[in-house]
């Protein structure tokens, strides 16, 4: 068949309307919440207390938009009953929109501990690179936004691939912490204020792979979540 | 991300296809494209199947109606229907007890087996078939006669009850699993055609069951009831289940859905997909299937 797939293409125009404006949402939603984990970064790596102040500041912004695209989908569900694809873009938001919602909670967290470290007089820097870590989860939520938005499925797949790297990353970070915790308990405090930072970007990793498998799920029907990688490419043939 | 790269993202989400689906389609439709050899996606075939169908081609006059259509009808199965008007589905439904033999000029060719009996053979008797295969209409059609006599003339006409009281044994216990007993059992003797039109439906379905049918074909049930009336039929086919077997043609989806554990669905005289009804209105593997259920242009 020639005619391909579009998400519009609803014989009632106003249902295809109403789907465009929820996704644009998301995505406006998406691009919020990288800006804000790119900024806690920012605030990390240059002890930028007015980034981090803006950072912890600007979160509600995106519990708004989670709370507001959230009501738009109930009212679908119950105008619209969607069946199929329709129904999988449904619930693929609905559930993207709480990883992404998390996202902002971490990266609020990133500002947040910058606040008390400046505070301490300290930085982040004093005790471990988050650098790496932090450029690795904030690409991976870039890919995973991209393959929303795209419904590309092979960007989400190699998103989903990096988990391993993250967590390589995050135990490295972790160990240098302890070492440096067990030689110098006065560092403890700030040490452990560091290791949330860190733990924090973890956990965007994770709610980005979390992203990832939702658009697989919406464009091949199928739920990849708590498969292991290799499994997932079987199962998507590719 | 600015306004721009919106934009253009939300365009390529419109023009990518899924691609698995995508294979599917080109490999079902390349087929399609001429009336010939047609290929259903999805589990039409059953093993040990209470309802066997194969190659059923149907034409009225010289318009083909149905083209080459395979589809098996489990036992104890609800199976549904669907597709847009004058895919065939109601016409295909109506193949299963001959209902089309009344039509003059229309012509069924193909295998039907009705636990491994041809039904269209010489010897099949079309009024004893249609006693083993009911079936429900879309507009109620109680018989102008009392409430009793509705459920009571098919039993009648069989032969099915040698007394009286027999006979009262198979009408209070078709109205009691049609679920219509309590509100019908002080005006048994009434017309039937005094009811309202939920409880004419209700009325008809104790009609096809009091003589024991074993597959029950439903063509709309429900389409002329309001959303309690539906319910109720709806609650009644799922109890039904338990001991016929039953095909129903809809045109609500949700009431496909809601009842059926497995769906075929019907377009332009051919069957593109068959499937377990969770699979069908979640992930459904053929675009057309997919237009029709999201409401997108075929």
């Amino acid at each position: 068949m020639n005619n391909e797939t579009p998400l519009g293409g609803h014989i009632s125009k106003r249902f295809d309307n109403e789907l465009e404006d929820i996704r644009n949402k998301v995505l406006t939603m998406g691009g919020l919440v990288e800006t804000q984990l790119n900024n806690g970064i920012l605030a990390l790596m240059e002890s930028d207390s007015a980034i981090a102040q803006q950072v912890s500041s600007e979160d509600y912004k995106i519990n708004a938009m989670e709370v507001e695209i959230d009501s738009q989908c109930v009212e679908i569900l119950a105008r619209r009953q969607p069946a199929a694809s329709d129904l999988r873009l449904i619930v693929a938001i609905i559930k993207t929109i709480t990883d992404l919602e998390r996202i902002g909670d971490q990266a609020e967290k990133l500002g947040r501990f910058e606040l008390e470290l400046i505070d301490e007089g300290s930085t982040s820097t004093q005790y471990a690179k988050l650098e790496h870590l932090g450029k690795l989860v904030s690409k991976m939520l870039g890919n995973a936004l991209n393959s929303f938005a795209r419904l590309d499925d092979a960007v989400a797949l190699k998103t989903i691939k990096k988990n391993k790297k993250v967590n390589d990353e995050y135990e490295a970070l972790m160990r240098q912490l302890i070492t440096l915790m067990m030689e110098d308990p006065r560092t403890i405090k700030n040490a452990l204020r560091v290791s949330w930072c860190a733990r924090a970007l973890e956990r965007v990793g994770d709610h980005a792979i979390n992203i990832c498998e939702y658009v697989l799920f919406l464009k091949h029907g199928k739920d990849v979540r708590h498969i292991a990688y290799k499994e997932v490419k079987k199962q998507l043939s590719f | 991300m600015s306004t721009n790269t919106t934009a253009t993202l939300s365009q390529s989400f419109r023009a990518k296809p899924n691609s698995m689906q995508e294979d599917i389609t080109n490999d079902a439709t390349s087929e399609s494209s001429e009336h010939s050899q047609h290929i259903t996606i999805g589990e039409n075939i059953l093993e040990n199947a209470k309802f066997t169908t194969r190659n059923v081609n149907v034409y009225y006059g010289e318009k083909q109606a149905i083209f080459d259509v395979s589809l098996d009808i489990d036992h104890n199965e609800v199976i549904a229907l669907i597709g847009p008007s004058g895919c065939g589905k109601s016409t295909y439904l109506r193949t299963l007890n001959r209902m089309n033999d009344t039509i003059s000029n229309c012509r069924v060719t193909g295998d039907f087996l009705l636990d491994n009996e041809d039904i269209y053979s010489k010897k099949m008797d079309p009024v004893l078939l249609r006693a083993r295969v009911g079936m429900v209409f879309q507009k109620p059609n109680p018989f102008p006669k009392s409430i009793y006599d509705n459920v009571a003339y098919g039993p009648r006409l069989h032969g099915l009850a040698r007394t009286n009281s027999e006979l009262d044994e198979i009408v209070i216990t078709s109205l009691e699993k049609a679920g219509l007993f309590k509100e019908v059992k002080d005006r048994l003797n009434e017309p039937g055609t005094g009811l309202s039109g939920g409880q004419q439906q209700r009325l008809c379905i104790a009609r096809t069951i009091a003589v024991s049918p074993e597959v029950i074909l439903m063509d709309e049930p429900a389409s002329a009831l309001d959303p309690i009336a539906t319910a109720i039929i709806e609650e009644l086919i799922d109890e039904l289940r338990e001991n016929f077997t039953i095909a129903i043609v809809t045109h609500s989806m949700q009431q496909a859905a809601r009842v059926s554990q497995r769906t075929a669905y019907f377009h332009l005289g051919k069957i593109i997909e068959v499937g377990e009804t969770s699979q069908i209105f979640t992930n459904p593997r053929h675009q057309l299937t997919e237009n029709y259920i999201t409401g997108k242009f075929g």
